[in-house]
């Protein structure tokens, strides 16, 4: 919406300032995970800018913090041999990691299976009671986390299943499947039924239609179906603050007790690398996005 | 150097094989930091130097839900617990702990039978204390000097400026009694009455405005650094730790300061129980309470360890005196009684959340 | 085909009739939809639903009391609740505590009715020491051991810790207490916090919902009126956000907003205010709001870009053409067409911050106390599990109405995510 030329002059003064108020809400939302990127490489246990990081000297700068992850928790940090087996097995962050993904990725494979199966019944037309059953399976988004940890350490303690890493999973899965049930319905939405009655006519079965015409074609949005559940394992810590025994903390869990205890720049660092992270998963759902929209023939948007 | 490698070598097993539960392998958990450090090296490292045993260490942040949850799930994973002695008692009394027989324990080093040797209250049916603790108050002497006693605390005039107080009932209705001149003996007998609760009430309202409030034990020290507060209400071990380990200008005033225990339990159906007690044993004996003292300021639970009490690990500051148990300390101390809080605490955390929240 | 008479009805090749036929086919293929959203269906029943199901039971029933005080149960039943406790309900109630006491289950029982009347738990745990060691008059007995057992607030307490299933913990989740009678009264004034806290987690709910309409309405008109390509990568600066994990977000805020943090440097260092007055941004309310609608306004955002998106840009310049200004071309054309879009982000974010938790707890300080924090508290301190199902109950019943005027308004169906 360019300005056009017979624009008055309050017109052209409201068309700046707009611009001038959209600009600052992007850097409400942009700027404080920004920000904590240059943080993480204080030199000084602080949470601003010292003179020195600001005068850009390179002595105000340091990795310290990023060796704090690897080395909090390390019987023996500073040995010289046996340190890479320590690290592995005994610092903090690094076994916060590792469970981090060893759930998540569970959590993701049972909500994505699941969740696509699901999903494909709930786009057929014949599905019964459509509209009470969807309200079940995007429940878990809606109701409050709080609510939803409790009970699951409720009832899991009853079946033996809290305080263990199953149970995070199953409850981590539950929370996942409605991200997956959005994404691929909403693939499945463009979906030009004729080609199941090609493949058909054609003389495939059912099974081999699914895998070779519907599931190529859906697959975009399985796997960013996949990636959401993923981030929200990935981000989740009410649950794990309900079931999860010491030894099986995940990171979120691990900045949860940092940051309420002492909060060390340590977090910052941590934070950084996630950040990283999440740059990573917002670019492959976007390009998947893409790629199914080119798939399906819509305009790309 | 060698005793660390073996710890490490014992938890890197322990990570490898979750699974397996070898016989002489023990969970134990305990709150973290600084004080988990003074167990691993008083207690952890000279039983694994003993026995060969195994110890893997993990902490928590207290309170029973966790015990409970494994109990009734009838799924325990951890051997051995540091816990309150609230949540002793109360775990006790709902069947999640394993009864203790006190005989077992070993008299102490100077022949004291342990039921003797041990302060009063330190043994109960399920938990034997390792500790004695106390919430005091504390304040940096590069900017706060010539505090008197509890009563400055609460003197905004005097002493203006933020303080710290620990987000819960518990000991904060104490103090501010004490604070407001009640006797250390009278507290609890006033606190028993609608006035006495009022009156800590009003006592604390005089200052609500001016408080911030900590939730974790490693907060208050971060607190004074920070210049956020003046003063603060805080563990005897957290300041000396800053004071001494980290060369923070921390004071510690021991008038008014409540006395508390840590003890140990095991879970009911604790996997490893034989080691565990076992363990139990060897940490509560003579030497080792008396180590743990010069890795944190926690008194010991034993008598006889008292005059074992050495140098802190930094080998020059003298501990004794920084007991909470030291006679110096004991001007106008208040012991917690743990039956006020167990009968009482149900409707005083609802009112002090009321209060709170105004 | 001759053989058929035009009558009779139309049969398919194998010689069932048509209809039948297809009503099996149809049948066949809903069975098979089914089939594929069955599994799912099974998971979440057995891992949300009856978990959720199972807490909620228990803030109408806590059977503490009758499971562990049989006998006292069955003569307080009889009881009415006035009359003085006859020796008959004495002897009971020490039968029952000589066995609590041996099974170890006393603890159970002396919190549960402590939570009714605050004092009696050590009443019952020293009494059931003694207990076993106790002889006929029963009731002589236990006065002698206390005399608070002759106090008739103590055996109502009982009493109403013996019904199992008893609308007490909702009565107190509502800052009402249950009587022995039946009757409900409000609670002491200076306990009374939990509908405050309904009403204060309600009002930052509003008020987070409104901060992020006002951001997020104008980036979305903007991001939907930009060509596409620029559109997108401005998009970007959104769903990073959205994409960034909570707790990052919340450290960030931490560090921008705390007293030595970088906001209040740039204000001490633009004179705005000295060193010594650093603003208190943080561990309040202000930090509360600031945070969650920050981590909220995507939520915000994104439906209220798909639905903009998809008003044509002609319905303005038509009114325009037709004599209007430009605040009347937007307020009468525009802004009712993006209704459906601020109802949609309205309510998820409302429903969302309802519930929220995890930031309050980190960036309130004494304000950041909502109704979840009372909730988790009660499950894993207090292990008052009973009253953390009664205010979950409430707080769940009122996510549901919203949850169900949303499917209402927007349908779940349109949900969309990115």
């Amino acid at each position: 919406m360019a300005l056009p030329i017979y624009a008055s002059t309050g017109e052209r003064i409201w068309y700046y300032t707009f611009r001038v108020i959209c600009a600052c809400i992007f850097i409400f939302l942009i700027t404080p995970i920004l920000i904590i990127i240059p943080l993480s490489f204080n030199v000084q246990p602080y949470f601003t800018f010292t003179e020195g990081m600001l005068k850009l000297d390179p002595e105000a700068y340091s990795l310290r913090w990023y060796a704090d992850i690897f080395r909090n928790g390390m019987a023996a940090p500073d040995a010289v041999e046996g340190w890479w087996a320590d690290m592995w097995q005994n610092a903090q962050w690094v076994r916060a990691m590792k469970n981090s993904f060893f759930i998540g990725f569970f959590a993701t494979l049972l909500a994505t299976g699941f969740g696509t199966l699901a999903a494909i019944g709930l786009s057929r037309s014949e599905m019964p009671y459509k509209g009470l059953i969807m309200s079940i399976l995007i429940s878990p988004m809606i109701v409050p986390l709080v609510i939803t940890a409790a009970g699951m350490f409720y009832f899991y303690s009853q079946v033996g299943l809290s305080q263990t890493k199953m149970g995070i999973i199953l409850a981590h899965a539950a929370l996942g499947t409605p991200f997956v049930i959005i994404t691929v319905t909403a693939t499945l939405v463009g979906f030009d039924k004729s080609l199941v009655r090609a493949s058909a006519s054609l003389g495939a079965n059912p099974v081999r239609t699914f895998w070779k015409v519907q599931m190529p074609l859906i697959l975009p949005g399985v796997i960013s179906g996949g990636l959401f559940a993923f981030i929200t394992s990935f981000d989740e810590v009410v649950a794990v603050l309900f079931l999860a025994s010491p030894e099986d903390r995940t990171i979120p869990r691990q900045m949860w007790s940092g940051i309420r205890e002492q909060i060390s720049p340590t977090i910052l660092a941590v934070a950084t690398i996630l950040v990283i992270i999440s740059i990573g998963l917002l670019t492959m759902v976007e390009l998947l996005r893409r790629r199914s929209e080119r798939l399906r023939g819509l305009t790309p948007g | 150097m060698k005793l660390k490698y073996i710890l490490a070598g014992a938890a890197s097993i322990a990570a490898i094989s979750s699974a397996s539960f070898a016989a002489e392998k023990i969970t134990v958990v305990s709150w973290g930091g600084a004080y988990t450090k003074s167990q691993v090296e008083a207690y952890h490292k000279p039983y694994i130097a003993k026995t060969g045993n195994q110890i893997v260490s993990e902490d928590y942040n207290g309170g029973l839900a966790e015990i409970k949850a494994q109990v009734e799930a009838g799924n325990v994973t951890w051997d051995l617990v540091d816990v309150e002695y609230s949540d002793a008692v109360r775990g006790c009394d709902e069947g999640l702990l394993e009864p203790i027989d006190a005989s077992i324990l070993p008299a102490g080093a100077d022949g004291t039978p342990a039921t003797d040797d041990f302060i009063e209250g330190a043994i109960t049916d399920c938990a034997v204390a390792n500790i004695v603790w106390s919430t005091i108050f504390a304040y940096d002497t590069s900017k706060t000097s010539g505090v008197t006693g509890i009563a400055d605390f609460f003197d905004l005039e005097k002493f203006p400026g933020k303080r710290g107080l620990r987000k819960n009932p518990k000991a904060n209705l104490e103090m501010a009694l004490m604070g407001d001149g009640v006797p250390a003996a009278e507290v609890y007998d006033m606190l028993s009455t609608d006035e006495g609760v009022d009156r800590a009430f009003a006592k604390l309202d005089s200052i609500k405005d001016s408080v911030v409030w900590w939730e974790a034990g490693a907060q208050p020290p971060q607190l004074l650094a920070d210049g956020e507060v003046v003063m603060t209400t805080a563990y005897n071990g957290r300041i000396f730790n800053a004071a001494a380990g980290e060369g923070q200008p921390f004071e510690v005033n021991w008038d008014g300061q409540i006395l508390d225990f840590d003890l140990w339990v095991i879970p009911k159906g604790a996997p490893n129980k034989e080691t565990a007690m076992d363990f139990l044993v060897f940490s509560t004996e003579t030497e080792q309470l008396a180590n743990q003292a010069s890795w944190i300021a926690y008194g010991p639970a034993r008598k006889s360890s008292g005059s074992l009490v050495g140098l802190y690990s930094d080998g020059k500051t003298e501990m004794a005196q920084h007991m909470p148990t030291a006679a110096d300390n004991l001007g106008n101390a208040l012991v917690n009684d743990f039956e006020f809080w167990a009968d009482n605490q149900d409707e005083l955390n609802e009112r002090f959340a009321a209060w709170l929240a105004q | 085909m001759s053989d058929v008479s035009p009558t009779g009805p139309m049969l398919a090749a194998d010689g069932t009739p048509l209809k039948k036929k297809l009503a099996q086919a149809l049948f066949l293929s809903r069975v098979r939809a089914f089939g594929l959203v069955a599994p799912l269906l099974l998971f979440i029943l057995a891992s949300f639903i009856v978990p959720i199901m199972t807490l909620l039971w228990q803030g109408v029933h806590n059977n503490t009391y009758e499971k562990y005080m049989p006998q006292s149960t069955a003569v307080l039943a009889e009881w009415d609740a006035v009359s003085a406790p006859t020796e008959e309900m004495y002897a009971a109630l020490v039968a029952d505590l000589v066995t609590a006491r041996e099974t170890r289950d006393i603890g159970k029982v002396a919190t549960r009715v402590n939570r009714e009347k605050s004092g009696t738990r050590s009443l019952f745990t020293s009494s059931a020491r003694s207990a076993a060691k106790m002889e006929t008059p029963f009731r002589e007995a236990l006065i002698d051991k206390d005399e608070d057992w002759a106090d008739i607030e103590v055996w109502q307490a009982m009493k109403i810790a013996s019904l199992s299933l008893t609308p007490a913990f909702y009565a107190a989740a509502v800052d009402y207490t249950y009587n022995a009678d039946g009757s409900f009264e409000p609670a002491e004034e200076n306990r009374q916090i939990y509908v405050f806290l309904f009403l204060k987690t309600f009002a930052v709910s509003l008020a987070v919902t409104v901060c992020c309409f006002l951001l997020g309405y104008p980036v979305a008109y903007l991001l939907s009126t930009l060509p596409m390509r620029t559109s997108n990568l401005l998009m970007i600066l959104v769903l990073l956000p959205f994409w960034t994990s909570l707790l990052v977000r919340t450290t960030a805020w931490i560090a921008m907003l705390q007293s030595q943090g970088v906001l209040n440097d740039i204000f001490v260092t633009i004179g705005l205010t000295s060193d010594d007055q650093r603003f208190s941004l943080i561990y309040n309310m202000t930090g509360t709001i600031i945070a969650m609608t920050h981590i909220l306004l995507p939520f915000m955002i994104l439906p209220l870009y798909s639905v903009m998106r998809g008003i044509s840009p002609s319905y303005v310049r038509a009114a325009k053409s037709l004599g209007a200004t430009n605040w009347t071309a937007f307020w009468r054309v525009y802004f009712p067409a993006t209704i459906p879009g601020i109802g949609a982000g309205a309510l998820l974010v409302f429903i969302l911050s309802i519930g929220y938790y995890i930031t309050p707890a980190l960036v309130g300080g004494q304000d950041g106390q909502l109704i979840s924090n009372f909730i988790a508290d009660h499950m894993q301190k207090t292990l008052n599990w009973s009253l953390a199902a009664a205010l979950g109950g409430l707080l769940l019943a009122s996510v549901l109405i919203l949850y169900w005027i949303y499917d209402k308004i927007v349908g779940i169906d349109n949900m969309k995510l990115g």
